[in-house]
């Protein structure tokens, strides 16, 4: 068979065997196989951040370190990376500027979730710090803390400076071990593939149509941590380059397969700032450093935040199989619960996002228990074209309200021509109960979901005429 | 407000801020908890096997499958059981394995130890079981229909408050229910147990009580408790759910390593373990009072249903501790206070830090919110007008409150935090925005310390002190992130005059100090930190003797060393010329609290030794249309008496504020109508995150604060109170509702407060005002 599995640990060069079981998680191998047992497991679905790690990859000669779930990550993922663990920072005995800050601001209790907020702080140090207080919230989303507050912790990632020098020692690692050639596991006959580039990953479907394909695991990862399924053939996008850019195409961006939402955020925030919003609010960091926008759409889920969002700014989606490529209007993607227009051996390629026209009323909402790092109880895409006061048009999705991602037919039909007024409003939103039956669950009843719906788009129009937001809200000032 | 953290104390080591004994291993990954202990050789890894219904008789278990599957050494059921199959703390409810009948979905039917977690998962999942359904019954108010119950109801009475609230000139009464909670300690339920020579086990466990799990092991598997040795270094939080809830695990791990004489380890999946272990007590509560015209109340009623599961656990102990703090920091002058314990086919709930006590004050914080808006008054003066001390010191179980503070707390917290100005900008804010809609509340707690079973409270301690100096520090706490070591070693080295590194502190175990009680109620530190001081006296007073002896002159302890006479030597040589002189340097100490007694039959006597006290002020603000929320900011003054340790002090307050906040807002518990448990991990069931942390956040320790009971060094218990602070946030969000009607009428609120509940309680609200 192939070639070892070639990463930095720590450090220092390191291999592991071509016949590695390709969904053994990274964590499993820290604490079980090499007895770092600083790396927790909290929950082993990327939610808690116990077992957050920094990987490390080098890009166009410079290496970007992100914070990651070692629980859903799966060790072929590492090919080509580095990892740095707790027991990688400090040197000699002494602790590391981020471990020493979270000991001055009595930010450890219990301290099982330590380690992983250390690794989160330490990562954002290695990115510059925080650049004011929500950044290091935002920074921090991803990792739960049961005894402290939350307090404390803030208080060492404002104090833990920024770090200074080069990464060249580890940029000389990387290159030294930078893969040519893609990566093949097989482990008691499952089997891993890794191809290099969009045309090579393209080869591989056609030969392994059933394969599945693997993008950043944040989805695919808990059906072997949680529902301990055995997954026969998995193809990786994870190290296709040309899958992995934002391309600039005037008036749309394309966004590809490979491309990370912590990646893609900065595009889709420049496109407009609900989206960067939206993406602030997907998952925790840990989980835009791995998943990707389009495995937000493959996926099918009909409670992904990508979905309404994109289809209400119009987007089409491009899938391949073999050279074949097609487009279709993301909405269309989406059959039925579980089912989507994809064929065997072809694969999502990219999403592309046209530019919202100026003048355009374009709104994202996302209703969850918690606001960060929630699944959406309901989500809203909302864009609404103008001419003077009168509809010309609406594009109006909703997640979490169906089967699938979904636009409102019925509401949009009733608002375009219409003066867009409060009354309008109050006439489309009554036409939702036409477009949707949402089903009763642990995040919200139906009862909720429709109610909210309506309200999410009466809200959206009374932001459109100027109203103010609850998060943008500060303690009243008097006086 | 001064924060206290930084006054500056007399003593070097009492009183001062000092981190966490363990925060440097903690940030370096070296701490280590179960799963981190190097696997010994023939581990063997234990998954459970569940039941998959809520209440069913079991027709038919074939395990056949199970012990053919690839790496299984044992499974494991009741048959296997040598000795009682039960790990119920007493109520002999609780078996380790089901047998026969199931009665709640999760319930532990058998248990495979194989080679390798994977393997035994997968063995796990090869049972067939076979069920005829049972009806279950899954809430409260089911079972109470159904005349299902734990024990039989509780009343506590203080005068007549039937007749007192019908005379009374206004009545405001309503229905609240509050929701459950999970722990969601980070660290699942993990234990690993070695055998030893003969019937010898050795357990590592993740526990808050590391006797009864000894006792009960013993019990389940038929060996004497001295077979038995628990211990453990640290757990990665605990917060009530390891007090019992933890000994399932380490009994099904020593059951695996007595029958196949091979060390094993089970340790929860995070689902499972929120599948299997219980919770906090969700309530239905009945409210009514009586008052004046001038907010004082005549009278109060209460009837507490409570989902207490399957079994009883602590469920008598916790629904009374609700009864306890249904008066909160209030004279309530009559109270009839009814407890009714449900006994329902869902998991058996459990302490959770407060243990009860949140719940009861739920009831009158909301009840005086009622009160305040029916009058039209402001809720804080209906609360300063009704505090013990104000109105009164008799509570509905008969102890007369000497030690009140609440008054001077929140009135120094409302200045501090411009309370009444801030009220009227909301209220202007309220008048001039529509769907968007602010509210704010200052509310107290009063929290009684001492295990109300009074047998409990009693701690011991083992202290040695080398010929070297140095000074090794055992007790009966257990550490869960609190900081008891911490405390506990302060308590040493200020006894003996030793710096603080002189002093190591060692893991809890059984067969050093025996017969403790669980870590909890708040106690750990006053009663382990006056066992600690027993001991270090002992040893200081023999010590003593032998200098007056030898030397004419009893020895005085002081930072520089010991002084005997005009003498003065160091710590080091006088312990070890004591021991050449052959003094004992070990000693055992004791402690039990003074002056408590209760009785439980008539619900009357002094349970608790002292109170501990705090308020806060939180301010809140909602989305009427879409019941989305946020707590804007929030002020905390709190009283911990004299603190042993205003840092650790701080992280309590603030960590219990934040999850009582969760507990009240984010964190929803959702069973089906099969009584699955629907929120099982962190991806479905929501604690708070940094975000949610107040901009706006103010902590600080009462200055003033100081025990007027002989506590160590007079210092109040912190682990449990602050958490009920949150009620404040609570309190506020009934206000921002409120104003959508004008404050016309009361919302029907209830916790936790999601955004579901909210918009709910905002529509309902503008249906009832007419608004």
């Amino acid at each position: 068979m192939g070639r070892p599995i070639r990463f930095v640990l720590n450090g220092a060069a390191h291999e592991l065997p071509a016949d590695t079981d390709p969904t053994l998680t990274v964590l499993n191998w820290l604490r079980y196989h090499r007895r770092l047992t600083g790396t927790k497991e909290g929950c082993a679905e990327g939610d808690c951040g116990a077992c957050t790690v920094v990987v490390s990859d080098l890009a166009d000669g410079v290496v970007r370190h992100r914070a990651v779930n070692a629980c859903i990550l799966f060790a072929p993922m590492l090919d080509g990376r580095a990892i740095t663990t707790v027991e990688g920072l400090g040197r000699e005995g002494a602790l590391s500027p981020v471990q020493q800050a979270m000991v001055d601001t009595h930010a450890s209790q219990c301290g099982f979730c330590t380690p992983g907020f250390v690794m989160s702080l330490e990562a954002l140090r290695r990115a510059g710090g925080p650049t004011d207080a929500d950044s290091l919230k935002d920074a921090l989303a991803g990792n739960l803390c049961r005894c402290t507050g939350y307090g404390p912790i803030l208080a060492a990632g404002q104090a833990m400076g920024a770090t200074e020098g080069d990464d060249g020692a580890l940029r000389a690692a990387l290159a030294a071990i930078r893969p040519t050639e893609m990566l093949t596991l097989e482990h008691e006959g499952r089997r891993f593939f890794a191809p290099r580039s969009a045309d090579e990953l393209a080869g591989v479907l056609e030969a392994n149509p059933g394969a599945t394909v693997l993008a950043g695991g944040t989805d695919v990862g808990l059906w072997v941590t949680k529902q301990h399924r055995v997954l026969e053939t998995i193809v990786s996008l994870n190290d296709c380059a040309d899958l992995k850019a934002v391309d600039d195409l005037g008036g749309a961006i394309r966004i590809g397969a490979g491309t990370r939402y912590a990646d893609a955020h900065p595009a889709l925030a420049a496109l407009h700032p609900e989206f960067g919003e939206l993406l602030r609010r997907l998952g925790g960091l840990q989980v835009r450093n791995l998943g990707t926008v389009c495995g937000n759409i493959a996926n099918g889920s009909p409670i992904g935040d990508m979905p309404p969002a994109l289809i209400a700014a119009g987007a089409t989606l491009v899938l391949r199989k073999g050279s074949a490529r097609r487009e279709l209007p993301l909405e269309t993607f989406f059959l039925a619960y579980g089912k989507q227009d994809r064929a065997p051996g072809e694969f999502v390629e990219a999403v592309i996002v046209p530019k919202p026209a100026a003048g355009r009323i374009f709104k994202i909402a996302k209703l969850s228990k918690r606001f960060d790092q929630d699944i959406s109880a309901v989500c809203l895409g909302l864009s609404v074209g103008l001419d003077g006061d009168r509809v010309t048009d609406a594009r109006i999705a909703f997640g979490g309200m169906a089967a699938t991602p979904k636009r409102a037919a019925a509401c949009e039909a009733a608002l375009i021509g219409q003066p867009w007024t409060a009354e309008t409003v109050e006439t489309a939103v009554a036409r939702l109960g036409e477009d949707f039956a949402p089903i009763t669950d642990m995040r919200a009843s139906a009862d909720y979901r429709l109610e909210a719906a309506k309200n999410l788009i009466r809200r959206a129009f009374r932001e459109s005429t100027g109203a103010e937001r609850l998060r943008d809200l500060a303690a009243v000032t008097h006086g | 407000m001064a924060d206290s953290g930084s006054a500056v104390r007399p003593l070097p080591v009492l009183h001062a801020p000092i981190g966490h004994d363990s925060a440097p291993r903690h940030v370096s990954g070296e701490a280590l908890y179960i799963d981190d202990i190097p696997e010994p050789p023939g581990l063997l890894h234990i998954a459970v096997g569940q039941a998959a219904r809520a209440h069913a008789r079991v027709t038919k278990l074939d395990l056949s499958a199970v012990r053919a599957a690839p790496g299984v050494a044992a499974v494991l059921t009741p048959a296997d059981v040598p000795g009682k199959n039960d790990i119920s703390p007493f109520a002999g409810d609780d078996p380790l394995f089901a047998e026969g009948e199931v009665k709640f979905l999760g319930q532990a039917l058998f248990c495979v130890a194989a080679e390798t977690l994977p393997k035994a998962r997968a063995a796990a999942a090869r049972a067939v079981a076979e069920y005829e359904d049972l009806p279950p019954l899954l809430t409260a108010d089911a079972a109470v229909a159904a005349g299902s119950f734990i024990e039989p109801t509780q009343t506590m009475k203080l005068g007549d408050a039937r007749a007192a609230i019908a005379a009374a000139p206004r009545r405001v009464s309503g229905h609240l229910r509050v929701g459950g909670q999970e722990h969601f300690y980070l660290e699942g339920q993990v234990a690993l147990v070695a055998p030893g020579e003969g019937q010898d086990l050795h357990v590592w466990t993740s526990t808050q009580h590391p006797t009864e799990t000894q006792h009960i092991l013993g019990r389940v598997l038929n060996l004497p408790d001295a077979a038995i040795t628990v211990e453990v270094r640290r757990m990665g939080g605990g917060f009530g759910g390891k007090e019992t809830q933890s000994v399932q695990w380490a009994a099904m791990a020593a059951l695996a390593a007595k029958i196949t004489r091979r060390p094993a380890k089970i340790r929860l999946d995070r689902d499972d373990d929120m599948v299997m272990t219980g919770k906090r007590h969700d309530f239905e509560i009945d409210w009514e009072l009586g008052f004046d015209d001038e907010g004082r109340l005549h009278g109060a009623a209460f009837a507490f249903a409570s989902r207490c599961g399957f079994s009883a656990d602590l469920s008598h102990a916790i629904n009374d501790r609700a009864m306890f703090h249904a008066d909160n920091a209030y004279a309530l002058q009559t109270a009839e206070i009814v407890s009714h314990r449900a006994r329902t086919n869902t998991v058996s709930n459990t302490a959770f830090r407060g243990f009860g006590g949140p719940q009861g004050m739920m009831a009158i914080e909301r009840a005086l919110d009622a009160a305040a808006l029916s009058l039209g008054r402001d809720p804080l003066d209906v609360r300063l007008a009704n505090l013990y001390g104000v109105a009164g010191d008799v509570t509905p179980y008969g102890q007369t409150v000497t030690d009140s503070v609440a008054r001077e707390i929140m009135t120094e917290l409302a200045a501090g935090c411009d309370y009444r100005a801030r009220r009227a900008a909301i209220a202007a804010w309220n008048d001039a925005n529509d769907h968007l809609r602010r509210g704010i509340a200052l509310t107290p707690v009063k929290f009684g310390i001492s295990f109300t079973t009074t047998y409990l409270n009693q701690a011991g301690a083992l202290v040695h002190v080398y010929t070297d100096g140095s000074i090794h520090l055992n007790h009966g706490g257990t550490e869960m992130g609190q900081g008891l070591n911490i405390k506990v070693a302060q308590v040493a080295a200020d006894a003996f005059q030793v710096p603080l590194a002189a002093v190591k502190i060692t893991s809890t175990r059984t067969d050093k100090v025996p017969n403790t009680s669980a870590t909890a109620a708040s106690s750990g530190s006053d009663l382990n930190g006056m066992a600690a001081l027993d001991a270090c006296e002992q040893i200081k007073a023999r010590l003593s003797a032998w200098a007056k002896t030898n030397y004419g002159h009893e020895a005085v302890f002081t930072p520089e060393g010991v002084r005997v006479g005009a003498e003065l030597m160091s710590f080091r040589d006088f312990v070890h010329e004591a021991y050449v002189a052959r003094v004992s340097l070990s000693a055992a100490g004791f402690y039990k609290t003074p002056d408590i007694h209760y009785d439980r039959v008539n619900h009357k006597g002094r349970p608790f030794y002292y109170y501990a006290y705090g308020a806060a002020c939180s301010e809140v603000a909602i989305d009427t249309l879409t019941g989305e929320s946020k707590v804007t900011r929030v002020d905390i003054l709190h009283d911990v008496g004299r603190s042993l340790n205003p840092a650790i002090d701080l992280g309590q307050i603030e960590g219990g504020f934040i999850q009582g906040m969760g507990w009240l807002t984010t964190e929803e518990l959702v069973f089906d109508d099969a009584g699955r448990l629907r929120t099982h991990a962190p991806s479905t069931y929501k604690i708070p995150t940094a975000g949610d942390r107040p901009d706006i956040f103010n902590v600080a320790i009462w200055a003033a604060g100081e025990n007027r009971e002989n506590t160590i060094h007079r210092s109040k218990a912190v682990g449990e109170p602050p958490l009920m602070l949150a009620i404040s946030v609570f309190s506020a969000l009934t206000d921002a509702v409120a104003s959508v009607g004008g404050h016309q009428v009361m919302p029907n609120l209830d916790a936790p407060a999601t955004p579901e509940r909210i918009l709910a309680a905002c529509d309902d609200v503008r249906r009832r005002a007419g608004a």
